[in-house]
């Protein structure tokens, strides 16, 4: 849809705005350009409706050179909005809406119907159609803002901070609204922020830039998870990757890499010792190979001490157990939902790798909490 | 009060002769502002885009504005000759300061993000002159006429010594005439009132055309 092949601007006294800037943005894709100021976001963002020309490389749309293309035209093909909204005070509503079909010169039925149809989108009353920009707050003018930019119906939408000047409240329904307009609508956006939070929530990839060039270009869950260099680490901020850690962490880094096992064959005395000597309620029966066979609890053995004499005789073999790279979100959700104490881990081939504990959990919500702090090693808990 | 009873008895008596000088009066300061205006507009467009030529543009305007209008007036009367003309052309110079200077405020002042998004909507540069730029400096370039107007009425009491006529060529009488102050009133009331009305009657236009953000 959007494409960036070795994009380069320089300014006229040599220095460089953005420098080698190659990019891939699909149809329907909600791309969040993010960094600090002068990272070259905004000039990026303003080169492909040519507001701002190209020194090097070039910008396709849909697989045309923008270059080749009148410029002029080319700004009524792509919506736009801006923070300071920019609606031109002496116009009514309906005529900021269908500015740009004035400017394709649309007849003024098509115009008004297509203003009633946007207004509608965003739940407003048609009487709103007749007002000046100044009777209405910030927030609506911004929807209005962002009607203008949908009116010719453009296949792509540039948007420069266009939620920036509001308040946090009016923010969050505005960008709710937005995300799900533009699903509907299957609009591919150019989202220029400065707001990390706005970019995660909104973006389906963030392209997070520094000094005019891409550091990462990634889905906000793998840059949550793999932050690129330290530079992105001290962007995303340390809270905020401690708080994302349940949805990116996998069952393998949180994991005890040390359970509490039995070996098939050991008898259910040197079992007992075993729990009595490491403090614990259940093990977990492997065989000789490591491959997990099933658990053993305090009470099975207190039922069947007597009849019988080896852990297997006795041992469950009915248990769920995940592997190293399932989510931690959903291995949480699975251990609530079975009232389960534990889970184990296991590779690919049963083997026995780890195993997950409420404990275990519990450290994390110490972490979020509190920062990883030392004594809570202290904390930890096996089973 | 015996010069009241004269005004009035020289204004009833000559109202025919007032009222054409007074016309002529308004047509000569009215030519002037219009034919500045035809030529300030588009300077201060121009000078408005091309910030660098504004600060000369704007010096010139402001030496025109500094020389005495008499002595203006002469020296022109010499390239031109006695008449209406001379009168006129001296009106429209002093015209082009308030004029341009206020073209090219109320272009500067329209706020930038109005223009880039009209940019971005996809105007062309004409388009955003007609649609953007002028609707929202109107007012500012309707105050400018306004001014140059005003000045304008009061210059071309000055025309009646280049033999351009008007209420100047009736307070020109009055001064020569012994005793003549109820004949320089004839000629400086109806001038005063002139001034008066024109500035509040385009003051009325003004606030009419001002864009819809500032009422």
């Amino acid at each position: 849809m959007l494409q960036f092949e070795r994009v380069m601007k320089k300014y006229a006294d040599g220095t460089p705005a953005v420098s080698n800037l190659n990019l891939n943005i699909e149809e329907g894709e909600f791309v969040c350009f993010i960094g600090p100021s002068g990272c070259g976001k905004t000039t990026t963002m303003k080169m492909v409706n040519r507001l701002i020309d190209i020194t090097e490389g070039t910008i396709y749309i849909n697989g045309k050179d923008i270059k080749s293309q009148n410029a002029v035209e080319l700004r009524r093909s792509i919506g736009y909005v801006i923070q300071q909204v920019g609606l031109m005070p002496h116009m009514t509503i309906k005529e900021n809406i269908s500015l740009v079909g004035t400017l394709l010169k649309w007849p003024s039925d098509r115009k008004e119907k297509r203003a009633k149809e946007l207004l509608a989108l965003v739940d407003m009353p048609e009487e709103y159609l007749d007002k000046y920009p100044h009777e209405l707050s910030g927030g609506q003018q911004q929807r209005i803002g962002v009607l203008r930019a949908l009116a010719a119906n453009p296949p792509l939408i540039l948007m420069d901070e266009p939620f920036g000047a509001l308040d946090p409240i009016t923010r969050d329904s505005l960008q709710e609204e937005f995300k799900k307009l533009q699903k509907e609508l299957n609009k591919t956006i150019v989202f220029v922020t400065h707001d990390m939070d706005e970019a995660l929530k909104l973006g389906d990839r963030i392209v997070i830039m520094k000094d005019g060039e891409v550091v990462q270009a990634d889905t906000p869950e793998e840059i949550l998870r793999n932050p690129a260099n330290e530079f992105v680490e001290t962007f995303l901020g340390k809270d905020r990757l401690i708080q994302a850690r349940p949805d990116v962490t996998t069952v393998g880094q949180i994991m005890d890499t040390d359970p509490i096992t039995v070996t098939c064959g050991t008898s259910l005395k040197d079992a007992i010792a075993t729990m009595r000597e490491r403090h614990v309620d259940t093990l977990l029966v492997v065989d000789c190979d490591g491959t997990l066979r099933g658990f053993l609890d305090v009470e099975a053995i207190n039922l069947n001490y007597k009849k019988a004499s080896y852990v297997e005789d006795v041992m469950e073999t009915d248990l769920f157990s995940v592997s190293e790279d399932s989510l931690l979100k959903d291995t949480t959700r699975k251990i609530l939902r079975r009232g389960a104490k534990y889970v184990p881990v296991t590779d690919g081939n049963h083997h026995l790798t780890g195993i997950v504990t409420r404990a275990t959990m519990a450290n994390i919500v110490y972490d979020t909490i509190w920062g990883e702090g030392q004594e809570l090693d202290s904390l930890t808990v096996t089973t | 009060m015996e010069t009241i009873v004269e005004f009035i008895d020289y204004t009833l008596q000559n109202s025919g002769y007032i009222w054409t000088q007074f016309y002529r009066h308004f047509l000569m300061a009215a030519y002037g502002v219009l034919f500045a205006a035809i030529f300030s507009i588009p300077l201060g467009i121009l000078i408005a885009r091309y910030g660098r030529l504004s600060s000369w543009v704007l010096a010139v305007g402001s030496m025109i504005q500094t020389i005495p209008a008499l002595g203006a007036m002469a020296v022109l009367m010499i390239f031109m000759g006695l008449g209406t003309n001379t009168a006129i052309v001296t009106l429209m110079l002093y015209s082009i300061l308030p004029i341009t200077q206020n073209t090219y405020v109320g272009i500067k002042d329209v706020d930038q993000t109005v223009i880039e998004a009209g940019y971005a909507s996809g105007m062309t540069r004409f388009q955003l002159l007609r649609m953007v730029e002028l609707p929202l400096a109107i007012s500012v370039i309707m105050a400018g006429l306004r001014t140059a107007l005003v000045i304008g009425i009061g210059i071309a009491a000055i025309g009646a010594f280049v033999g351009a006529g008007g209420l100047g060529a009736i307070i020109l009488t009055g001064t020569n005439a012994t005793n003549g102050t109820a004949i320089i009133l004839a000629g400086a009331v109806p001038t005063a009132v002139m001034a008066i009305v024109a500035d509040l009657v385009l003051g009325g236009i003004e606030r009419k055309l001002q864009p819809a953000n500032n009422n």
